[in-house]
């Protein structure tokens, strides 16, 4: 079986991410809350994963609603 | 008309200072914790609570965007935030005669700082005229600072229109919606209001120690935050963050506080800002017509529930606020508040600055037999003085 591919968005704050995660809840599109991986290293403690094929999907919903500092590929 | 017996004999008319009672949900809200499985995910369940309370109050305010909303420990602080975070020495603040001393005070510091301070003079009444505003104006004008309904007289300022001059003449434009938050539509956008301080414990009906303060868009590039500290974000600098909210947020927030705050604020959602309006304008107009009938009153503000708040300052000929305000208490159970109420301007402006007003603030729980009873008990006390 193939490995999943992830995206990590990550945000300025805490407050930031949780609004992603009301926006992703409302819109249907699966996600998942997970602490900052330690390589990735930006510290506000939590950033907001999708899978890869959600990727497109979770970026339209965001966009103009919650600015996100970077997209990371796991 | 008797008070019945099995009553609650408390008649509760000091709204405009804080609301009582609460929604239940409002309460509700404060005892129910969040059963997180792990401290970790315990943080993020009041982290939610606190974005669904911001998300309420966008929505209020027609923003856009719950980020833009800091939390406070109330309008006072909000306010602190923003005057001496915009104001520095050489810049012109325009403000009006009928402002709190949570303005006030402030703007008087700055002015020992080398701020420049314009009172604009309101009519007897407690209106403010956009016209002298725009005498006002100057080059070196950065801030219009007005409340958008006097805590004294309920006298509601045209604060649409006088957004429009500030859009047109491109300062700033701040807000004390301390006594209209939940009471009053208010729109940031279509107002053209840059900063916004509120109240929580007042028309949102959330707890005391809740409050906030809304930021336009860029306008923290040049806000300094009143405090600075642990935000929880970006931790491995020694600077405080420059992005909102967390540039004013900083400390561990009011999260019980806050989740109380959310409830009333939804409350106040679903039952509809304008159904509020239009019943407290109800129970305003029933008593002004009920004291315009009686002897010995002077009302102070405008004639009309329309152009007030449901805030009403009235004086009875003979006996002193104080005096008053205790014999309501003690022999009818009626509870409001004498005096001068944070805002000695406004009584320069109305008329009343060494005596004070008698002040009842009506609230969405009050009802049409309470305000008859206050009439009758208010008819007894005029009756019973002796002009001296
Ligand atoms: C017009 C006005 N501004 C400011 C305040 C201060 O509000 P807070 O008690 O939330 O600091 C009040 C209420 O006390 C008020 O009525």
């Amino acid at each position: 079986m193939e490995q999943q591919k992830y995206i990590v968005f990550l945000f300025p704050s805490v407050s930031h991410t949780l609004k992603a995660e009301k926006i992703l809840k409302e819109q249907g599109i699966a996600h998942k809350l997970i602490p900052v991986p330690r390589h990735i290293g930006s510290d506000c403690g939590v950033c907001l994963r999708v899978t890869a094929d959600r990727q497109d999907a979770a970026e339209s919903a965001l966009q103009g609603r919650v600015n996100w500092e970077e997209m990371v590929f796991l | 008309m008797q008070p019945d017996p099995g009553a609650d004999p408390i008649i509760y008319f000091d709204n405009a200072a804080t609301s009582w009672p609460k929604p239940a949900e409002m309460i509700e809200a404060m005892i129910g914790g969040s059963p997180g499985r792990s401290g970790h995910h315990r943080s993020l369940d009041a982290g939610r609570i606190i974005l669904e309370t911001r998300e309420a109050l966008a929505e209020l305010f027609g923003s856009n965007d719950s980020l833009r909303i800091a939390f406070t420990k109330n309008a006072t602080e909000a306010l602190n935030i923003a005057l001496p975070g915009i104001l520095h020495s050489g810049d012109h603040v325009i403000t009006s005669g009928m402002e709190h001393n949570s303005v006030m005070r402030p703007l008087r510091f700055l002015e020992t700082q080398g701020v420049q301070i314009s009172v604009v003079s309101c009519s007897g009444d407690g209106r403010l005229n956009p016209e002298d505003v725009l005498a006002a104006i100057r080059p070196q004008t950065r801030l219009l600072v007005v409340t958008h309904a006097s805590n004294v007289t309920g006298t509601i300022q045209p604060i649409a229109e006088l957004g429009q001059i500030v859009r047109d003449h491109g300062f700033l434009f701040c807000v004390d919606a301390a006594q209209t938050a939940g009471a009053l539509p208010i729109h940031v956008d279509e107002m053209a209001i840059d900063l916004l301080a509120f109240s929580g414990h007042k028309s949102l009906f959330g707890p005391q120690g809740t409050g906030g303060l809304y930021i336009r868009e860029g306008i923290e590039k040049h806000l300094q935050p009143l405090m600075m500290g642990g935000t929880g974000s970006r931790s491995e600098f020694e600077v405080q963050p420059d992005f909102m909210p967390d540039k004013y947020e900083s400390g561990t927030p009011n999260t019980i506080g806050l989740a109380g705050l959310g409830a009333g604020v939804r409350f106040v959602l679903a039952e509809g800002v304008e159904a509020i309006r239009s019943k407290e304008e109800g129970l305003t107009e029933r008593f002004l017509k009920g004291l315009a009938s009686l002897k010995g009153i002077t009302v102070y503000g405008p004639p009309d529930a329309a152009s007030r708040t449901a805030v009403v300052s009235f004086n009875v000929a003979g006996v002193s606020p104080s005096e008053a305000s205790l014999e309501l208490d003690e022999r009818f159970g009626i509870l409001c508040r004498p005096g001068l109420h944070c805002a000695p301007a406004a009584h320069r402006t109305i008329g009343t600055f060494s005596r004070g007003t008698i002040r009842f603030g009506f609230g969405y729980f009050n009802n049409d037999e309470e305000i008859s009873f206050a009439l009758e008990a208010i008819q007894s006390l005029a009756g019973g003085s002796t002009e001296q």
